[in-house]
Protein backbone atom coordinates (compact mmCIF):
# COMPACT_ATOMS: atom_id res chain seq x y z
CA UNK A 1 0.00 0.00 0.00
CA UNK A 2 2.85 2.72 1.15
CA UNK A 3 4.95 1.63 -1.47
CA UNK A 4 2.46 1.89 -4.29
CA UNK A 5 1.67 5.51 -3.16
CA UNK A 6 5.62 5.99 -3.23
CA UNK A 7 5.61 4.67 -6.56
CA UNK A 8 3.35 6.43 -7.81
CA UNK A 9 2.03 4.30 -10.48
CA UNK A 10 5.60 4.13 -12.09
CA UNK A 11 5.99 7.98 -11.81
CA UNK A 12 7.75 8.38 -8.88
CA UNK A 13 10.60 10.20 -10.37
CA UNK A 14 8.79 13.19 -11.65
CA UNK A 15 5.71 13.47 -9.47
CA UNK A 16 8.58 13.97 -6.30
CA UNK A 17 10.64 16.46 -7.52
CA UNK A 18 7.90 18.31 -8.46
CA UNK A 19 6.50 18.62 -5.06
CA UNK A 20 10.14 18.70 -3.28
CA UNK A 21 10.77 21.38 -6.04
CA UNK A 22 7.88 23.21 -5.06
CA UNK A 23 8.28 22.78 -1.30
CA UNK A 24 12.26 24.69 -2.06
CA UNK A 25 10.64 27.40 -3.47
CA UNK A 26 8.12 28.00 -0.73
CA UNK A 27 10.64 27.91 2.05
CA UNK A 28 13.12 29.92 -0.01
CA UNK A 29 10.46 32.69 -0.78
CA UNK A 30 10.07 33.21 3.20
CA UNK A 31 13.60 32.79 4.13
CA UNK A 32 14.62 35.23 1.63
CA UNK A 33 11.48 37.77 2.48
CA UNK A 34 12.55 37.40 6.34
CA UNK A 35 16.30 38.07 5.53
CA UNK A 36 15.02 40.91 3.44
CA UNK A 37 13.23 42.51 6.30
CA UNK A 38 15.65 41.77 9.05
CA UNK A 39 18.55 43.24 6.51
CA UNK A 40 16.31 46.56 6.07
CA UNK A 41 15.29 46.95 9.86
CA UNK A 42 18.60 46.25 10.61
CA UNK A 43 19.88 49.19 7.86
CA UNK A 44 17.25 51.62 9.49
CA UNK A 45 18.14 50.73 13.18
CA UNK A 46 21.68 52.23 11.71
CA UNK A 47 20.53 55.35 10.07
CA UNK A 48 18.23 56.27 13.19
CA UNK A 49 21.19 55.45 15.28
CA UNK A 50 23.65 57.56 13.00
CA UNK A 51 21.06 60.66 12.46
CA UNK A 52 20.76 60.28 16.65
CA UNK A 53 24.58 60.67 17.00
CA UNK A 54 24.72 63.69 14.65
CA UNK A 55 22.19 65.27 16.35
CA UNK A 56 23.93 65.39 19.79
CA UNK B 1 -14.41 57.64 -2.77
CA UNK B 2 -10.50 57.51 -3.24
CA UNK B 3 -9.56 58.25 0.58
CA UNK B 4 -8.62 54.46 0.52
CA UNK B 5 -6.63 54.95 -2.12
CA UNK B 6 -5.07 57.59 -0.99
CA UNK B 7 -4.25 56.16 2.42
CA UNK B 8 -2.08 53.05 0.36
CA UNK B 9 0.49 56.14 -0.71
CA UNK B 10 1.19 56.03 2.88
CA UNK B 11 4.53 54.62 3.96
CA UNK B 12 3.43 54.29 7.71
CA UNK B 13 0.19 52.85 6.67
CA UNK B 14 1.11 50.36 4.44
CA UNK B 15 3.85 48.92 6.55
CA UNK B 16 1.07 48.36 9.63
CA UNK B 17 -1.48 46.95 7.05
CA UNK B 18 1.28 44.50 5.91
CA UNK B 19 1.93 43.56 9.37
CA UNK B 20 -1.25 42.93 10.39
CA UNK B 21 -2.28 40.85 7.34
CA UNK B 22 0.99 38.26 7.12
CA UNK B 23 -0.23 35.93 9.92
CA UNK B 24 -3.50 35.79 8.84
CA UNK B 25 -2.84 35.09 5.15
CA UNK B 26 0.38 32.66 6.23
CA UNK B 27 -1.84 30.81 8.23
CA UNK B 28 -4.81 30.44 5.62
CA UNK B 29 -2.18 29.52 3.39
CA UNK B 30 -0.66 26.77 5.51
CA UNK B 31 -4.21 25.19 5.75
CA UNK B 32 -4.47 25.53 1.88
CA UNK B 33 -1.78 24.16 0.82
CA UNK B 34 -1.94 21.56 3.52
CA UNK B 35 -5.26 20.28 2.33
CA UNK B 36 -4.40 20.40 -1.12
CA UNK B 37 -0.97 18.14 -0.93
CA UNK B 38 -2.59 15.68 0.83
CA UNK B 39 -6.17 15.46 -1.05
CA UNK B 40 -4.18 15.93 -4.39
CA UNK B 41 -1.42 13.39 -3.57
CA UNK B 42 -3.37 10.87 -1.54
CA UNK B 43 -6.89 11.07 -1.81
CA UNK B 44 -7.51 12.46 -5.73
CA UNK B 45 -7.48 9.19 -7.87
CA UNK B 46 -4.96 8.74 -10.86
CA UNK B 47 -6.25 10.00 -14.11
CA UNK B 48 -7.46 7.75 -16.71
CA UNK B 49 -4.82 9.04 -19.33
CA UNK B 50 -1.78 10.25 -17.43
CA UNK B 51 -2.02 8.08 -14.33
CA UNK B 52 -0.40 9.51 -11.26
CA UNK B 53 1.88 12.01 -13.20
CA UNK B 54 -1.06 14.13 -13.42
CA UNK B 55 -0.72 15.35 -9.90
CA UNK B 56 2.09 17.23 -11.24
CA UNK B 57 -0.52 19.57 -11.74
CA UNK B 58 -1.37 20.57 -7.90
CA UNK B 59 1.74 22.40 -8.36
CA UNK B 60 2.60 23.12 -11.23
CA UNK B 61 -1.15 24.65 -12.53
CA UNK B 62 -0.67 27.03 -9.20
CA UNK B 63 2.66 28.12 -9.71
CA UNK B 64 1.95 29.04 -13.41
CA UNK B 65 -1.21 31.29 -12.52
CA UNK B 66 0.64 33.05 -9.52
CA UNK B 67 3.35 33.51 -12.13
CA UNK B 68 0.81 35.60 -14.50
CA UNK B 69 -0.53 37.07 -11.21
CA UNK B 70 2.59 37.82 -9.88
CA UNK B 71 3.47 40.21 -13.09
CA UNK B 72 0.22 41.91 -14.09
CA UNK B 73 0.30 42.88 -9.64
CA UNK B 74 4.01 44.01 -10.74
CA UNK B 75 2.87 46.17 -13.84
CA UNK B 76 -0.56 47.73 -12.37
CA UNK B 77 1.78 48.80 -9.24
CA UNK B 78 4.54 50.22 -11.37
CA UNK B 79 2.14 51.63 -13.56
CA UNK B 80 0.34 53.67 -9.87
CA UNK B 81 3.86 54.09 -9.18
CA UNK B 82 4.45 55.81 -12.63
CA UNK B 83 1.30 57.68 -13.31
CA UNK B 84 0.60 59.04 -9.41
CA UNK B 85 4.09 59.34 -8.67
CA UNK B 86 2.67 56.68 -5.33
CA UNK B 87 6.58 55.63 -4.05
CA UNK B 88 4.83 52.84 -2.96
CA UNK B 89 3.26 51.04 -6.18
CA UNK B 90 7.36 50.84 -7.20
CA UNK B 91 8.06 49.56 -3.13
CA UNK B 92 4.79 46.92 -3.90
CA UNK B 93 6.48 46.12 -7.57
CA UNK B 94 9.95 45.55 -6.45
CA UNK B 95 9.02 43.38 -3.71
CA UNK B 96 6.95 41.62 -6.10
CA UNK B 97 9.55 40.87 -8.71
CA UNK B 98 11.51 37.99 -7.28
CA UNK B 99 8.18 35.85 -5.76
CA UNK B 100 7.27 36.00 -9.17
CA UNK B 101 10.25 35.03 -11.03
CA UNK B 102 10.58 31.84 -8.36
CA UNK B 103 6.93 30.86 -9.00
CA UNK B 104 7.96 31.30 -12.74
CA UNK B 105 11.20 29.01 -12.82
CA UNK B 106 8.74 26.33 -10.64
CA UNK B 107 6.17 26.44 -13.29
CA UNK B 108 9.15 25.75 -16.20
CA UNK B 109 10.56 22.93 -13.78
CA UNK B 110 7.52 21.37 -13.09
CA UNK B 111 6.42 21.66 -16.43
CA UNK B 112 9.19 20.23 -17.91
CA UNK B 113 9.13 17.38 -15.09
CA UNK B 114 5.60 16.78 -17.02
CA UNK B 115 6.46 16.92 -20.57
CA UNK B 116 8.75 14.80 -20.04
CA UNK B 117 6.59 11.15 -19.44
CA UNK B 118 3.61 12.62 -21.01
CA UNK B 119 5.43 14.12 -24.47
CA UNK B 120 8.37 12.17 -24.11
CA UNK B 121 10.80 15.33 -24.22
CA UNK B 122 11.45 18.42 -20.74
CA UNK B 123 11.34 20.75 -23.35
CA UNK B 124 10.16 21.84 -26.44
CA UNK B 125 10.04 25.26 -28.78
CA UNK B 126 5.88 25.47 -27.55
CA UNK B 127 3.81 28.89 -27.33
CA UNK B 128 2.99 28.32 -24.03
CA UNK B 129 6.68 27.32 -22.90
CA UNK B 130 8.26 29.87 -24.71
CA UNK B 131 6.05 32.59 -23.31
CA UNK B 132 6.62 31.46 -20.13
CA UNK B 133 10.17 31.25 -20.53
CA UNK B 134 9.88 35.06 -21.79
CA UNK B 135 8.16 36.02 -18.74
CA UNK B 136 11.21 34.27 -16.80
CA UNK B 137 13.52 36.90 -18.63
CA UNK B 138 11.29 39.76 -18.10
CA UNK B 139 10.96 39.05 -14.45
CA UNK B 140 14.87 39.05 -14.28
CA UNK B 141 15.29 41.91 -16.52
CA UNK B 142 13.38 44.05 -14.06
CA UNK B 143 14.75 42.74 -11.40
CA UNK B 144 18.16 43.89 -12.99
CA UNK B 145 17.13 47.07 -14.28
CA UNK B 146 16.42 48.42 -10.95
CA UNK B 147 19.34 48.80 -9.19
CA UNK B 148 21.48 49.72 -12.09
CA UNK B 149 20.63 53.36 -11.57
CA UNK B 150 22.51 55.03 -9.39
CA UNK B 151 19.01 57.63 -8.69
CA UNK B 152 16.69 54.89 -6.77
CA UNK B 153 13.67 56.84 -8.26
CA UNK B 154 15.03 56.45 -12.08
CA UNK B 155 15.78 52.96 -11.55
CA UNK B 156 12.12 52.63 -10.53
CA UNK B 157 10.84 54.39 -13.30
CA UNK B 158 12.94 52.25 -15.67
CA UNK B 159 11.36 49.22 -14.35
CA UNK B 160 8.24 49.91 -13.84
CA UNK B 161 8.34 51.25 -17.87
CA UNK B 162 9.68 47.53 -18.48
CA UNK B 163 6.87 45.76 -16.58
CA UNK B 164 4.74 47.47 -18.34
CA UNK B 165 6.06 46.55 -21.51
CA UNK B 166 6.35 43.31 -20.66
CA UNK B 167 2.51 42.73 -19.46
CA UNK B 168 1.69 42.41 -23.33
CA UNK B 169 3.28 38.73 -22.67
CA UNK B 170 0.57 37.87 -20.10
CA UNK B 171 -2.44 37.84 -22.49
CA UNK B 172 0.20 35.80 -24.63
CA UNK B 173 1.10 33.21 -22.11
CA UNK B 174 -3.23 32.78 -21.78
CA UNK B 175 -4.30 32.71 -25.27
CA UNK B 176 -1.33 30.95 -26.90
CA UNK B 177 -2.84 27.55 -26.66
CA UNK B 178 -5.55 28.80 -28.30
CA UNK B 179 -4.01 31.03 -30.86
CA UNK B 180 -1.19 28.82 -32.06
CA UNK B 181 -0.72 24.74 -32.46
CA UNK B 182 0.10 23.64 -29.44
CA UNK B 183 1.74 20.69 -27.17
CA UNK B 184 -0.07 22.12 -24.20
CA UNK B 185 -3.27 21.38 -23.00
CA UNK B 186 -6.28 24.04 -23.15
CA UNK B 187 -7.78 25.55 -20.01
CA UNK B 188 -9.39 22.43 -17.36
CA UNK B 189 -10.12 24.51 -15.21
CA UNK B 190 -11.26 28.02 -15.98
CA UNK B 191 -13.68 26.29 -19.11
CA UNK B 192 -16.60 27.92 -19.65
CA UNK B 193 -19.65 25.93 -18.75
CA UNK B 194 -18.05 23.31 -16.27
CA UNK B 195 -14.76 22.16 -15.73
CA UNK B 196 -13.10 19.88 -17.44
CA UNK B 197 -12.18 17.83 -13.99
CA UNK B 198 -14.28 15.57 -11.20
CA UNK B 199 -14.76 17.17 -7.98
CA UNK B 200 -12.17 14.88 -6.60
CA UNK B 201 -9.39 16.60 -8.85
CA UNK B 202 -10.65 20.05 -8.86
CA UNK B 203 -11.36 20.65 -4.87
CA UNK B 204 -7.70 20.09 -4.73
CA UNK B 205 -6.53 21.62 -7.28
CA UNK B 206 -8.33 25.32 -6.26
CA UNK B 207 -7.43 24.70 -2.67
CA UNK B 208 -3.64 24.43 -4.23
CA UNK B 209 -4.32 27.80 -6.25
CA UNK B 210 -5.84 29.53 -3.04
CA UNK B 211 -2.49 28.63 -0.72
CA UNK B 212 -0.36 29.67 -3.50
CA UNK B 213 -2.22 33.14 -3.69
CA UNK B 214 -2.46 33.31 0.39
CA UNK B 215 1.33 32.10 0.78
CA UNK B 216 2.29 34.64 -2.43
CA UNK B 217 0.59 37.71 -0.27
CA UNK B 218 2.04 36.90 3.25
CA UNK B 219 5.22 36.82 1.62
CA UNK B 220 4.72 39.95 -0.33
CA UNK B 221 3.92 41.88 2.63
CA UNK B 222 6.74 40.77 4.47
CA UNK B 223 8.70 42.14 1.40
CA UNK B 224 6.89 45.20 1.20
CA UNK B 225 7.64 45.93 4.43
CA UNK B 226 11.32 45.60 4.07
CA UNK B 227 10.85 47.73 0.69
CA UNK B 228 8.98 50.71 2.93
CA UNK B 229 12.09 50.45 5.70
CA UNK B 230 14.65 50.22 3.18
CA UNK B 231 12.92 53.58 1.20
CA UNK B 232 12.02 55.44 4.65
CA UNK B 233 14.87 54.40 7.19
CA UNK B 234 15.34 58.54 7.64
CA UNK B 235 11.32 59.10 8.39
CA UNK B 236 10.96 59.77 11.78
CA UNK B 237 7.90 57.17 11.99
CA UNK B 238 10.49 54.47 10.97
CA UNK B 239 11.81 54.61 15.08
CA UNK B 240 8.68 53.58 16.25
CA UNK B 241 8.27 50.97 13.60
CA UNK B 242 11.92 49.15 14.18
CA UNK B 243 11.28 49.20 17.58
CA UNK B 244 8.22 47.04 17.94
Amino acid sequence: MMSAFWSMGGYARYVWPCFGFAGAVLIWNLWSACGYLAAARMRAVRALAMGAGENV
Amino acid sequence: MWTWFYKLASPPYVFGVAAALTPWFAALAALAIGYGTVAGLVFAPPDYQQGDAFRIIYVHAPAAWLSLFAYTTMAVAGGIGLIWRIKMGHAVAAATAPIGASFTLLALVTGSLWGRPMWGTYWAWDPRLTSELILLFLYVGVMSLRPAFEDPARGDRAAALLSIVGVVNVPIIHYSVLWWNSLHQGATVAKIGKPAMPGSMLWPLLSMLLGFMLFYGAVLCIRVRGEVLNRERQATWVREAVKS
